[in-house]
């Protein structure tokens, strides 16, 4: 049961982000080009997630634990740190190079267009390299 | 290129966005970061934890053909960047959102409505980054 719900999250996350234009990213380059083709659509994205989110959030996590699990998972990271600053002005470079988030890009794989699978493959790719480079650094410098 | 302003779709797939993560805190009592969801699916702490995200981003993937059945067409992915553009592009963000902890979805969505320091300093930051890249690439590059 709780999988078959986290399968339709799933898909309604990805619906929203097909409807709202996240997954094309025209669209999303253009929100960020204020000084060319703007289009503010991005702005009512945001605004009407979070707009739920923080609601619902007031709804949700107050509970004793969620439906299907012990406890709840939150983050618990609190420093503003170099590695935090560091890796979102990376991540919005990116972004901004390749017109691609996360989000944006996961669900439009299953409208098999080849560029968004080169993407997500590079993105893949840089995630791998981030979680395990450091560690295969330091074994090699300690051996 | 020009893409059309969509104040409704786009408030209504970010609602939808919205929506599916006050769901998936309710259920399962995780924040709906599509970077942590990707990346715990790659590199999963044990095999429910990998299971469940990898149902996540299956019910995602089904999204544009959802979208096929309701509207007679494929949702419209235009890519306005080159194939390197793409691959470099996506190589940053996979860096970047794994030292940064997070993307547009995580922090700009599910950490702010947790009113998260952390998450509204690094979406601050990302947006900025974002910004100044796609103006770089666009009137001073491609100028």
């Amino acid at each position: 049961m709780r999988l078959i719900l986290i399968f339709l999250i799933g898909a309604l996350f990805g619906l929203g982000i097909v409807i709202s234009g996240m997954g094309n990213p025209a669209k999303v380059v253009n929100f960020f080009d204020i000084a060319g083709t703007w289009d503010p659509s991005l702005i009512f994205v945001m605004g009407g997630a979070l707009a739920v989110t923080l609601v619902g959030y007031r709804v949700a996590v107050p509970r004793a634990r969620p439906l299907f699990d012990v406890n709840f998972h939150l983050p618990v990271a609190k420093q503003i740190d170099r590695r935090l600053v560091l890796g979102a002005t990376t991540f919005g470079v990116g972004w901004g190079i390749a017109g691609f988030c996360p989000g944006g890009a996961l669900p439009v794989l299953g409208a098999f267009d080849a560029s968004v699978w080169l993407f997500t493959g590079a993105l893949v790719a840089g995630i791998l390299v981030a979680r395990l480079g450091p560690g295969l650094l330091a074994r090699r410098a300690s051996a | 290129m020009e893409t059309e302003f969509t104040p409704w779709a786009s408030l209504a797939g970010g609602a939808m966005i919205g929506l599916a993560a006050v769901f998936l805190m309710a259920v399962a009592g995780r924040v709906m970061g599509a970077t942590g969801i990707l990346a715990g699916a790659l590199l999963p702490a044990d095999r429910d934890d990998g299971l469940w995200r990898w149902v996540m981003i299956a019910g995602m993937v089904t999204a544009p053909a959802f979208y096929l059945l309701g509207t007679g067409d494929w949702p419209e992915i235009t890519v306005p960047v080159s194939t390197p553009m793409l691959l470099i592009g996506g190589f940053l963000v996979g860096l970047g959102v794994t030292f940064g902890g997070g993307c547009t979805s995580g922090h700009g969505v599910c950490g702010i409505a947790r009113f998260s320091v952390r998450s509204i300093v690094a979406t601050g930051v990302f947006m900025v980054a974002c910004f100044a890249t796609v103006y770089i690439v666009r009137h001073v590059v491609g100028g």
